[in-house]
């Protein structure tokens, strides 16, 4: 077994130092009645060859976003990611490290995150963030939960138009957590009334940024209300190239922030790993969840750094714990942060007007297509639109022609009475080219369906 | 290996600051510049922007840097970090074994690197087979007949067992009178954390005088307010829980639920399936048994088996085989059973499951049987190699783990953290420290199925070494230590006293000390 270096010579010596006849007397614990007689009842062991074939059997039947036009998103987004970055993850000290316990010898993962850290501060323009989150949904979870903490409150405020996922993962958490929550009538776009449903109970209000329906809106004055209220304003950001280009939710008033942070370094990967953005303001620090990094200096003075405010975490206060995260989301953070570096600020506006442009150039030429309605006015990469028939069918039919041409909002909201309404995104990934397929195809389904 | 070099008591100082391949490194945002990119885009196409009124008034004030300087920074950093690559990495509790390059150049693959969670499902037909084929796997190695895939960690996989244990407990109209989680004082941080978010009441279980659940303590904190039993097996001891069919027929007597935490499955797969003790529902840590990558901490994945007592409550969502291939169930209403709700968006750590399951077939059956019996058969013989000279907090066998305290250290003015900070210096990474909190001063040994024979025994020379050491009273060795590392010890009490998270100009780094 090529991965396993001991030898039957090994064993055996190594059984008579330990002064044993043979291995099932190290299993002596093991009661009778849980010992196995012989193998499970699984396929032996495999050569490299032998695997490889089988997994690349597998990968073949699925469609890959990049030999195809493609625009999906709804929370995960294609965009090219440099080779280099890959390069980097790959760095045996990186790939093959763990948390870093003992920081004399693990001052590389410490610095990036410290990068990491600070590179989602300047982006959400807020002044403290985190080691990172498993992913955006649970990142929105944990915020409501610290919320909750932070006001002595145990209810949430919800836009309807927050990721049905990260609804779900809320939802959850309060049912099972004796919270509760409540949202307004399902909408497209406009302006919900959120503040209405605020009661004494409510400790916080959660919008997305840009919206599920790709919407954006500027929620400084939200942000006042609420704070009027005794309650926290939470903005959740699933597309972080987005703030390349949009005003920061720090800057409208945001007291926490979370997002989606995939876009920046790491693949599509069929939904995961991802990796979870989460910064808030000072006052908020030490009813944050996860890991944070902090800076300080080693007995010679040098500046290093450590994971630091740990008395918040389970490990110490087991039962009494901010969280019972343990883990962060490290080599995707890394990815974040060298894609982010490779970049820089005007890398990445740059990359955004892309995003946007390519956009508005779609929703242009679907928009011109009888019958179809683009609905979002306001939009960064992504936008809605309401087709002559329903999206979850004229997807199939487009994916028939090749085209992977978005996410039916009926496949996460069955009831919400969109089933005619699409999700379509377009990033730096499209070409001209690309755009022009769609709306050929698209003509040509629309046809089909209307004949 | 008894004669010990010289320690260097300072080291030479050299203009840049850098120590031959110990090279220094600066922040990026101390080196990069706003005007550099490493990154070539596309001309943005000339467009009218409908941005509404929030577009930003200037770019985001982050440094960028040219590809090859980028490189030589992370490529630095990186040479600042211990890894499993590098040396061995006996961290106990953590698994640290060989991550096989195989497994990665499957996660690369196109096919599943490069498909969308919501692209069509006609679409990604070998996504969701590979997905059922784990499933089959990892129901087969613990004879469990269900398994939730989406939790994206350990301890989001304790989380999803819980909470279906707390769904099954709603569903029987207990839920009012069974509040009591019973959790061993030996336990992960995470399990009374886990507890406690969902509203347990999280009541301690001592150990007995072998490192294991005291039986009759057990028994007696039993009754029908009891919702789980919160059991690491093997657990954070090392030790295998001898009582544990007991332990499950007590509890299920009196309605409980048995929650085992899978963290050290890695020694008895192959070997010992936890449907045949009784188990309920346990988290698998594909980084710790199936040699998913700890990439400095995470990404994670923890799929969650369930028994038959708990398999209709699994969480959203779920890939059923149909008669025209695979479909995915994400939606309540799309369930024949009670699904709890959902953990995540999407549909997990997709990229882990490709890993896990390159190691299970490059393993298969008996391998993987191997894989149990040679982690055990190392931990042993660290056991067996050091118990003349270092206090073994429990008499052996142990399983994938070898557990002492600092009893042999009594008098020497050297603690556990000077001990490990000393192993830094001849090239490891410590073992854990001061966990399991149920010995004084821990140190938590677990060797792994990877590592060699030739390794083990100088990794235990030297720690016999170590202890000659101590004795002696060349205390420097260890109160000084580490010398030889990129840093020296690090100032945790002014890390937390006054925190700086971020980097920032010399300006408001002085605003905010004011």
């Amino acid at each position: 077994m090529r991965y396993l270096p001991l030898t039957p010579t090994d064993r055996g010596a190594m059984l008579s130092r330990i002064g044993v006849d043979s291995i099932d007397d190290l299993f002596i614990d093991v009661p009778e009645a849980a010992r196995l007689d012989g193998p499970i009842n699984l396929p032996p062991h495999q050569s490299e060859m032998q695997v490889e074939r089988d997994l690349f059997a597998m990968a073949a039947q699925n469609k890959t976003a990049s030999t195809v036009p493609f625009f999906c998103g709804a929370g995960a987004y294609k965009h090219h990611v440099p080779a280099s970055v890959d390069h980097i993850i790959q760095r045996s000290e990186f790939l093959t490290s763990y948390t870093p316990y003992q920081p004399e010898i693990t001052q590389g993962t410490l610095q990036y995150l410290f990068e990491f850290q600070t590179q989602v501060c300047e982006l959400t323009g807020m002044p403290v963030a985190n080691a990172s989150m498993y992913d955006g949904s649970t990142a929105t979870g944990e915020a409501v939960l610290m919320a909750h903490r932070i006001t002595r409150k145990k209810r949430a405020v919800i836009s309807a138009r927050l990721h049905p996922h990260y609804r779900g993962v809320i939802d959850n958490l309060s049912d099972m957590g004796g919270f509760d929550v409540a949202s307004p009538e399902d909408s497209i776009n406009g302006v919900e009334d959120l503040i209405e449903l605020i009661d004494d109970d409510t400790s916080s209000v959660v919008v997305q940024y840009p919206d599920f329906f790709g919407n954006i809106m500027d929620y400084t004055t939200l942000a006042h209300e609420v704070q009027a209220r005794g309650c926290l304003l939470i903005v959740v950001v699933p597309e972080i190239i987005s703030l390349g280009l949009l005003k920061r939710p720090g800057d409208m008033g945001a007291d926490i922030v979370t997002g989606e942070g995939q876009s920046l370094g790491n693949g599509l990967n069929f939904g995961g790993p991802y990796v979870g953005l989460f910064a808030a303001k000072e006052k908020y620090l030490r009813q944050m969840p996860g890991r944070l990094c902090g800076e300080t200096v080693d007995a010679d003075g040098k500046r290093g750094f450590v994971l630091t405010l740990s008395t918040r975490e389970q490990h110490i206060r087991r039962d009494k714990a901010t969280s019972n995260i343990c883990t962060n989301s490290g080599l995707c953070s890394l990815a974040f942060t060298a894609h982010m570096t490779l970049l820089g600020g005007q890398g990445l506006r740059h990359l955004a007007e892309l995003n946007h442009a390519r956009a508005v150039q779609l929703a242009d030429k679907l928009a011109d297509i009888d019958g179809v309605e683009v609905v979002t006015p306001a939009f960064f990469n992504e936008f809605a639109m309401r087709l002559p028939a329903p999206a979850a069918q004229i997807i199939e039919a487009l994916a028939e022609k090749s085209v992977l041409g978005g996410v039916p909002v009926s496949r996460l909201m069955p009831d919400a009475n969109m089933d005619d309404v699409l999700l379509v995104a377009a990033t730096e990934a499209n070409s001209e080219a690309d755009l022009e397929i769609y709306e050929a195809a698209l003509r040509e389904v629309l046809k089909g369906v209307s004949a | 290996m008894n004669e010990m070099t010289p320690i260097t008591k300072e080291r030479k100082q050299t203009f840049t600051g850098h120590q031959a391949l110990i090279l220094e490194e600066k922040l990026i945002f101390e080196i990069g510049s706003a005007d550099k990119s490493g990154v070539d885009l596309e001309p943005v196409p000339e467009v009218t922007p409908r941005l509404g009124d929030c577009m930003a008034p200037s770019k985001p004030d982050l440094p960028g840097l040219s590809e090859p300087e980028a490189m030589r920074h992370f490529v630095r950093l990186s040479q600042k970090n211990h890894s499993i690559d590098a040396g061995l990495y006996p961290l106990g509790s953590c698994t640290m074994k060989h991550n096989p390059r195989l497994n990665e150049k499957m996660a690369r693959l196109p096919g599943f690197s490069d498909i969308h969670p919501l692209q069509p499902v006609s679409t990604v037909q070998g996504a969701l087979a590979l997905m059922d084929e784990l499933a089959h796997w990892l129901k087969t190695l613990t004879n469990m007949p269900a398994v939730a895939l989406s939790p994206k960690a350990g301890a989001h996989g304790e989380l999803c067992g819980m909470m279906a244990i707390r769904a099954a407990i709603e569903a029987r109209g207990e839920l009012e009178t069974r509040r009591r989680v019973l959790v061993p004082e030996s336990a992960h941080g995470t399990n009374p954390a886990t507890a406690a978010l969902l509203g347990f009441k999280v009541d301690e279980i001592p150990a007995n005088a072998d490192g294991r659940v005291d039986l009759a303590a057990f028994k007696e904190k039993l009754g029908d307010d009891v919702a789980a039993i919160m059991l690491t097996n093997p657990n954070t001891c090392g030790l295998f829980e001898r009582d544990i069919i007991e332990i499950a027929d007590a509890l299920h007597e009196v309605g409980g639920y048995f929650y085992c935490d899978g963290a050290n499955f890695n020694a008895i797969v192959g070997r010992v399936r936890p449907g045949d003790l009784g188990i309920d529902a346990m988290h698998i840590n594909l980084h710790k048994t199936f040699s998913t990558p700890h990439g400095g901490g995470g990404p994670g994945s923890g799929p969650t088996v369930l028994s038959d007592r708990l398999a209709a409550f699994a969480p959203l969502p779920y890939v059923v085989a149909g008669e025209d291939g695979f479909d995915l169930i994400e939606l309540e209403a799309q369930s024949a059973d009670q699904p709890f709700g959902r953990m995540v968006a999407f549909h997990g750590q997709m990229g882990m499951f490709v890993r896990a399951l390159s190691y299970m077939k490059s393993h298969g059956s008996d391998g993987l049987r191997q894989v149990a019996e040679d982690a055990v058969l190392n931990a042993n013989y660290i056991l067996a190699s050091l118990q003349d000279v270092m206090t073994a907090s429990f008499a052996g066998p142990c399983m994938h783990e070898a557990l002492f305290d600092d009893g042999f250290l009594k008098g020497t003015g050297i603690d556990t953290l000077d001990f490990a900070k000393a192993m830094i210096d001849e090239g490891y990474h410590p073992m854990t420290m001061y966990f399991p909190l149920v010995v004084h001063g821990a140190m938590l040994i677990e060797p792994t199925e990877t590592e060699s024979r030739d390794t083990l025994d100088l990794f235990i020379a030297t720690l016999r070494d170590l202890v000659r050491s101590a004795n002696a009273g060349e205390t420097e060795r260890f109160t000084n230590a580490p010398e030889l590392a990129p840093r020296r010890r690090l100032d945790e009490t002014r890390a937390a006293r006054h925190p700086i998270l971020r980097w920032q100009t010399a300006e408001e780094a002085a605003q905010a000390a004011e």
